[in-house]
């Protein structure tokens, strides 16, 4: 990594932040404005990476990576053609139903890798169309059709139909085989997804199909610390990137005396507690070295401590039950600093001065394994960087900043209108 | 799913516990066919039949015990034992491969000596057998009747044309495997539990079918016995009852094992081609063939209720839940009770105890203990094993409660890190706002002996608050149970409570 010890923490930020943003000009496709999951050769385009695209234009505007012009055409192309894509479900088309397949070619748009049409996603993405949206908010001819594409997109997403005639949204479908039957119970990155389902004027989610997710989820005591558990860090902080959750409480989070935003912070702590005691004995784990979420892993390494652990390629990590194969996700780290700047600074700093090779030009490469052996100190070093990675690092940078991605989108009737239907009080909303 | 017809057991031909057969069944055995009235009939020498006939009998009743095949039932000669004596030889195995990671050398040559753990099996088998041998019975008063038994009435049973009376009757005819509907799985031949311990070999390719406590136990077993073992599971985790966060540690720990794993996956097709067997796999709209050597069986349990003429008794029942009993395990007959697998839901031998202790009491002296009444803790003895006792998160949300869990990480337990076993966790769910222990979850490597002390405390009512008073010898792997209680106890110190003992330690 450059050499940012001499940086001040703003400074720094700045520079990780952009090195991050740069990622979605260089990965694009200008033409229809579509954005590559990774920045591997042939890579597809992930429609999560758009939606974290999207909200990182006005960021970059704002910050004066961009010009408004630039940030609006790249926007506003985007959203035409996903608004023109093909829904009609078929194997090749884009989407079906008002979502989208997972992965997409990156110059036509049809689906890529079987991948199955993906609710989650699909909300990352209208989450990203909606920010824009808000920001976009002149009365020009393009900013004005930018906002009609937008509350397109958004109102012909059928919601319900990903019901499946039960209670909770189902995680995928796919044209040969129906919806998907993957076990998706307990704490995920799924608010987003519900507030939007819920905030919908045309396909809502059922009311209670909220309550019924949110059943699932279990309420521990781990290491001394009350949260609600998820093991990936991503987990915590996928739905925030759009969403504040502070101060704003559902029925669980009520009853808890808690709210999600609290819930991260603990969850921070938690994985560094994890990585102080490093039950495993990996290499570099510590108070600064600590992140397991989703991200990119060595599979194909051998193991030198031979003691038959397995190692995984794109898996989501988590602590303390596992899967833990010595890989660290530092934009998992850097993604915490809205909830603990402290421990995201002091962990960020950690791998410039341990880990220089980790990364270049101060972006962030998906994950290292310092157990493993590589040509410098960060072991093993994903190639390429992932965009899911590079857009929680603006998007989350941001929010510590300058709140701006928040504020926009507390001014976004759907997702108010969303939360209210989920039960959250309080606070802003 | 169907019941389907079972390829013919070659139990008797392979075995080498002759003599425990011999006890067990109706061999050597007098047929008694001397009718009468008894107090107690039980239909059924599996477990809850040979306690019951051996309380009810030590309380002075007449008891006649009906046993078509062997006396013991599955868990001694197809399930518990003979699954667990083969358990702990894989265990060994896998123990001798990670010696180095206890600081030990890896022996040279570890070669498998699968007829030797077989062997050893039959030893514990046909040991454990003599323990239940029809002149035991006998010597208590029992009248032991091999044959297959029908009820003929109300208060009627007949035996291969013996007609006994009852005052009260057990059905206690327990459960087979339960067969999936797939095109070519009989042709091909499979195993289940009531044949797999019958292998003289151990196949070099295995797939199992089911990803229940049995599927996993046997797939990490003969995995670690050598075998490439392919497991397929139609749900998206194994043990699709318990805890998703103990069904993910045990998925890692088959796939460390070398287990080929397969989720959201079913099998649809099986075929034969010269030695093979062939099985197409569906998850999704992704399908793919596995080559194996032999097909084990493992989706569930099925109760035996046919053939023994319930509707004559006037006992209701269905093909899925079985005998239908009320709390008190009652049938629609008033006279004629059931326990263990044929009516109940969790299908353990312990169970099987339980329920038929109950039975003794309920059917003989009036009394009424609750099925309800129970405190059931079972375990899936993979490695880590996985026990649970009480409510799930979710059962108790669905029911109203509010629930808090305290959960201790095995990393975090001295006596695990020494042993070399951090797997797994003690999970204990407590009413929130008070110590009332709903329900607990354990995955550990002795997660089964460690369960007891959470289902004590709760059969006996007691709360975190005294659990944690309970000293527990350092180091055991069991004290994790104690810190779970200590970390409720730290939750009690509120900031204002901190606030007036720092006041009052100023003032002394």
């Amino acid at each position: 990594m450059a050499d940012g010890s001499t940086l001040t923490d703003e400074a720094l930020l700045d520079e990780l932040q952009h090195a991050a943003f740069r990622y979605f000009l260089q990965t694009g496709n200008s033409s229809n404005g579509l954005i590559a999951d990774t920045s591997r050769t042939n890579a597809p385009v992930s429609i999560a990476v758009v939606g974290f695209a999207l909200s990182c234009y006005p960021v970059a505007v704002e910050r004066g990576w961009m010009p408004r012009a630039d940030a609006l055409q790249r926007t506003l192309t985007a959203l035409r053609f996903f608004h023109n894509s093909d829904q009609s479900g078929h194997p090749e088309a884009t989407g079906y139903k008002g979502f989208y397949y997972h992965f997409l070619d990156l110059h036509t748009g049809g689906r890529v890798w079987r991948s199955e049409l993906s609710m989650v996603d699909t909300a990352l993405l209208i989450a990203g169309a909606l920010t824009a949206s808000i920001y976009f908010s002149a009365n020009t001819p393009d900013e004005i059709e930018l906002r009609e594409l937008a509350d397109s997109l958004y109102r012909r997403i059928d919601w319900h139909w990903a019901q499946n005639n039960g209670s909770t949204i189902m995680q995928g479908w796919k044209p040969d085989c129906g919806f998907l039957h993957y076990g998706w119970e307990g704490y995920n990155e799924a608010i987003v997804l519900y507030v939007l389902a819920l905030g919908s004027p045309t396909h809502p989610l059922k009311d209670d199909g909220y309550q019924s997710w949110t059943s699932t989820y279990q309420w521990e005591n781990i290491y001394g610390c009350d949260l609600l558990y998820a093991g990936p860090l991503f987990v915590h902080q996928f739905s925030h990137a759009w969403i504040d959750f502070r101060g704003i409480q559902d029925r669980f989070m009520r009853e808890k005396r808690c709210d999600y935003f609290e819930n991260s912070r603990r969850a921070v702590h938690m994985q560094r507690e994890y990585a102080q005691r490093n039950p495993h004995g990996f290499a570099g784990y510590d108070e600064n070295c600590w992140g397991l979420s989703a991200c990119d892993g060595p599979i194909d390494q051998s193991d030198p401590l031979q003691v038959r652990r397995r190692l995984f390629g794109y898996a989501a990590r988590g602590a303390p039950y596992g899967p833990d194969d010595g890989t660290i996700a530092p934009s998992a780290a850097l993604a915490s600093i809205p909830f603990a700047a402290d421990l995201a600074l002091s962990a960020v700093r950690h791998y410039c001065e341990v880990y220089p090779d980790m990364s270049r030009e101060f972006r962030l490469p998906s994950g290292f394994n310092p157990t493993l052996a590589g040509i410098g100190p960060a072991g093993w070093i994903s190639q390429g960087y992932f965009g899911l990675d590079q857009g929680i690092i603006v998007l989350m940078i941001e929010n510590y900043r300058s709140q701006l991605i928040w504020s926009l989108m507390r001014d976004c009737s759907y997702i108010k209108r969303g939360l209210r239907r989920a039960g959250f009080r309080g606070g802003w909303l | 799913m169907q019941s389907d017809t079972m390829p013919p057991p070659t139990l008797l031909e392979n075995r080498d516990d002759a003599r425990s057969l011999e006890e067990a069944s109706s061999a050597t055995w007098q047929d008694w066919r001397s009718a009468g009235r008894y107090n107690l009939v039980i239909l059924g020498g599996g477990p809850a039949g040979i306690l019951a006939a051996y309380a009810a009998a030590e309380l002075g009743a007449r008891v006649a015990l009906i046993e078509r095949n062997l006396l013991g039932g599955t868990c001694l000669n197809t399930g518990c034992i003979p699954s667990k004596s083969i358990l702990r030889t894989s265990q060994l195995y896998a123990d001798m491969r990670g010696a180095e990671s206890f600081g030990a050398q890896v022996p040279k040559d570890i070669h498998v000596d699968f007829a030797a753990a077989m062997a050893r099996m039959r030893r514990i088998r046909a040991r454990l057998g003599r323990r239940n041998s029809a002149e035991r019975l006998s010597a208590l008063g029992i009248d032991v009747y091999f044959g297959a038994a029908r009820f003929t009435g109300p208060n009627t049973v007949a035996v291969d044309g013996t007609r006994l009376r009852f005052r009260k009757a057990l059905i206690a005819t327990g459960s087979r495997p339960l067969i999936p509907t797939i095109p070519g799985l009989a042709e091909a031949g499979y195993l289940t539990h009531e044949n797999v311990f019958d292998l003289t070999e151990c196949p070099r390719r295995l797939l199992v079918i089911g990803g229940g406590p049995l599927g996993c136990e046997l797939a990490q077993a003969f995995c670690r016995l050598g075998s490439q073992v392919t497991i397929v599971q139609r749900e998206p985790m194994f043990l699709s009852q318990e805890e998703r966060d103990a069904a993910q540690i045990l998925s890692a720990s088959l796939a460390r094992d070398g287990v080929d794993i397969h989720l959201n996956t079913s099998a649809v097709n099986v075929r034969v081609e010269g030695k093979y067997k062939l099985v197409d796999l569906v998850s999704d709209d992704n399908h793919n063939t596995v080559t194996v050597d032999q097909i084990l069986v493992g989706v569930g349990r099925t109760p035996n209720v046919q053939g023994i003429d319930l509707e004559a008794a006037g006992v209701e029942y269905d093909d899925i839940g079985g005998v239908r009993i009320n709390d008190f395990l009652q049938t629609t007959n008033s006279r004629i009770f059931a326990s263990g697998d044929v009516c109940l839901e969790h299908k353990f031998t312990h169970i099987e105890d339980a329920s038929a202790r109950l039975v003794v009491r309920n059917a003989l002296f009036w009394g009424r203990a609750r099925l309800s009444g129970l405190t059931i803790p079972w375990c899936t003895y993979t490695d880590p094993e996985i026990a649970h006792v009480g409510l799930y998160v979710t059962e108790a949300i669905r029911k109203g409660i509010p629930v808090k869990t305290f959960t201790v990480p095995m990393h975090d337990v001295d006596r695990a890190i020494a042993d070399g076993e951090e797997e797994g966790f003690v999970k204990i769910h407590v009413k929130e706002g008070t110590d009332r222990i709903l329900g607990a979850t354990v995955v550990a490597r002795h997660a089964g002996e460690m369960i007891n002390d959470i289902s004590l405390a709760i059969g006996s009512g007691i709360g975190l608050r005294v659990l944690a008073r309970v000293v527990h010898p350092y180091p055991t792997q069991a004290i994790a149970i104690q810190m779970a209680a200590a970390a409720y106890n730290s939750t009690r110190v509120t900031p204002f409570r901190k606030w007036l003992l720092r006041r009052w330690l100023k003032c002394t």
